[in-house]
């Protein structure tokens, strides 16, 4: 396995830009206060993960303790049913269960090197939160992990795998108590704690450099489906990659080495929560309009004055009222194929995955499953998805529909 | 001239500037709040414009900007607010806020119609330098309205004198590593104001976060030129039942 695609950013408009923007989306909107640490991490991100020393630990680390390359695999009973040649990526089977360790991964081992102490980081459905516990106990750092009252009530299981793995979990009471809010209040924490704390952020969101760092560390994703592509159909270009989008993580590490391969149809699934006319939805690029959110210019779910509103889905990792500048990018140029599905859609599309390939999914992925059925195939096509995170967080919520 | 370097030149020591989050503890305090302000002894008023995510605030003014929007405030609604204020109020004044709604808002419009209703200066924190000099200098420049920067104790001396040269009101300097109406302890903070005083920057400092009463507003005004106020006054309009007794009592305990 190499990460020597990731030295180079994607080709073309694609990539961000060295003011850390794709096309109109991105920057770093921060107040003073975060500056010498935004500012040191735009310095040197790039030059600590090209280090060789940083590369063999990051490889390692993948390889032995998250269990990469994850598989791909054909999903024959799947792909009779929409009539092409399905496979999944089968993110669901690294440690903790989902992509999110990529990132974590990635980011402790910044953090080591920036010779911080404490690791803060925010969660929604707590995927994130455990995997950053996770590498926080592997390389015995201080855990605290923000995460909305409300959350922490939905997704309890992840609430004590955290506490488990000795992470501290701060119950954000302010706002609407959901991701936004943790997200803010890690924010809070950060600035409050200039000098010894790294801040990991779960997704291809926040002030630049976040977007683009978390995206290469989640590019393994795409890197391995070209490999095992080409060895598994002699092809190492499929026709298309699905993924679900809240901010939009294991999306970009899905599509980020095909982003510039123009025969590849990207497509991003959003969660539409009740329906996106509902007003209970966080289909983003249909509901949002540009504005910054956590630092950063995308599209942001909002009022006509600019206050941000409180989106709905049924996956609370979903459930966020922002995106990715990249992937706003892709939606405003074009190159993205963007699509919804509803909370019983996803639902719907967990039970039948279950059923026919005997694998649960989480609510995540299972919302990018259900958008097969909004395109036409042809019986040649080469259809990935990637299967972000397992099902067990979701049992309880599938067992209201069973 | 505008108002905020006429103050300068008349007074620069021990400038207070109060802060307080337009439509709270009601929709149409704003004005009342204003005018007590003035009258009993504040130099220069920064109203806060409610944001949902206002990441640099900590609980008490992000508490105030929830209930000024439950009541309904916007900035048109401000804009309406302050539209006659001059006629009674002379201090200067600024508005601070988040960048996002001013967004919304649309820059250029804001920035014509805070000129228009007699505002002197904007802060917005989430405005970075780099931003504010690539794309929005000119709107507060053609308005005539001086944006002011935040420097910190983790500020670099040269990004400090940057910010100096770039600075044309005063520079807002953040008393210590926090978010607003923090309790973090002042001693250690003295070391950060000398060294900002040494510098002899040309535009005049005051200094904010975490001033509360009347000792940390004698530190804040033995370095910087002044200090800003703003989450023990929210505390003390919270519950008050007379917003002008309750005013004329906080700027009494401050300035006595």
């Amino acid at each position: 396995m190499s990460t020597n695609k990731n030295e180079k950013a994607p080709l073309g408009v694609w990539g961000v830009n060295e003011y850390g923007y794709y096309g109109e989306f991105g920057g770093a909107f921060i107040p003073e206060m975060l500056y010498p640490n935004v500012k040191e991490l735009q310095d040197r991100y790039l030059s600590i993960i090209r280090e060789d020393d940083f590369k063999k630990e990051f490889e390692h680390l993948l390889k032995d303790y998250a269990g990469r390359p994850t598989p791909l695999f054909l999903a024959e009973r799947l792909s009779e049913k929409y009539g092409a040649n399905i496979y999944l990526k089968r993110e669901d089977l690294c440690h903790t269960g989902a992509h999110k360790i990529n990132n974590t991964i990635g980011q402790i081992l910044l953090a080591q090197r920036l010779r911080k102490k404490r690791i803060i980081a925010e969660t929604g459905a707590g995927q994130h939160g455990v995997a950053t516990a996770t590498v926080c106990a592997l390389k015995g750092l201080a855990c605290i992990v923000y995460m909305g009252e409300k959350d922490m009530e939905r997704q309890a299981p992840n609430v004590a795998r955290m506490k488990m793995l000795g992470a501290k979990v701060i119950p954000v009471i302010s706002g609407s108590k959901t991701l936004k809010d943790a997200t803010n209040e890690a924010i809070r924490d950060w600035i409050n704690h200039p000098a010894d704390t790294y801040y990991i952020i779960g997704s291809v969101v926040g002030p630049h450099p976040y977007p683009d760092m978390v995206a290469r560390f989640q590019s393994i994703i795409s890197e391995e489906i070209r490999k095992q592509l080409k060895e598994k159909t002699g092809k190492e270009l499929p026709d298309y990659v699905f993924a679900c989008v809240g901010g939009g993580s294991n999306a970009a590490g899905a599509f980020y080495h095909f982003l510039d391969e123009t025969s590849v149809k990207l497509v991003a699934v959003e969660a539409a929560g009740q329906g996106i006319e509902s007003g209970f939805s966080a289909a983003t690029t249909q509901l949002g309009t540009t504005g910054i959110l956590h630092g950063s210019k995308s599209l942001v779910m909002q009022t006509a004055d600019g206050q941000v509103v409180e989106p709905h889905s049924i996956s609370a990792g979903l459930d966020y009222p922002g995106i990715g500048p990249m992937h706003a990018h892709l939606y405003n140029s074009g190159r993205g194929i963007f699509l919804s599905a509803t909370d019983t859609e996803a639902v719907e599309a967990a039970k039948e995955l279950a059923s026919l390939e005997g694998i649960i999914p989480a609510l995540e992925p299972a919302h990018a499953l259900f958008a097969l059925r909004k395109l036409q195939f042809k019986k040649s096509d080469i259809v990935v998805v990637n299967l972000s995170g397992r099902g067990d967080k979701d049992l309880d919520t599938y067992m209201k529909f069973i | 001239m505008n108002r905020i370097n006429k103050l300068f030149s008349e007074k620069n020591k021990n400038i207070l500037n109060v802060y307080y989050t337009a439509g709270f503890p009601d929709l149409e305090s704003t004005t009342v709040v204003l005018n007590a302000l003035q009258k009993h002894g504040a130099d220069m008023v920064e109203i806060g414009m409610p944001y949902s995510d206002p990441l640099a605030d900590g609980p008490v003014i992000q508490q105030s900007s929830m209930i000024a929007l439950e009541n309904g405030m916007t900035i048109q609604i401000l804009f309406e607010q302050l539209k006659d204020c001059r006629k009674n109020f002379h201090l200067p004044l600024l508005l601070m806020g988040y960048l996002n709604p001013v967004m919304q808002f649309g820059i250029e419009r804001f920035c014509k119609m805070a000129n228009e209703v007699g505002v002197d200066g904007i802060i917005l924190p989430d405005l970075p330098v780099y931003e504010f000099e690539n794309e929005y200098k000119k709107y507060f420049e053609q308005n005539d309205l001086h944006f002011i920067f935040l420097i910190t104790p983790e500020t670099s001396e040269e990004r400090i004198k940057k910010i100096d040269r770039l600075s044309t009101g005063f520079i807002y300097a953040v008393s210590s590593s926090s978010t607003t109406g923090n309790n973090k302890e002042f001693d250690e903070q003295e070391k950060y104001f000398s060294r900002i005083k040494q510098m002899n920057l040309k535009n005049p400092v005051l200094i904010g976060f975490g001033i509360k009463d009347k000792q940390t507003f004698d530190i804040a005004c033995k370095y910087g030129n002044g200090a800003i106020i703003g989450s023990a006054y929210i505390n003390a309009l919270n519950g008050s039942a007379d917003i002008k007794k309750t005013t004329q009592q906080f700027l009494e305990s401050i300035l006595r």
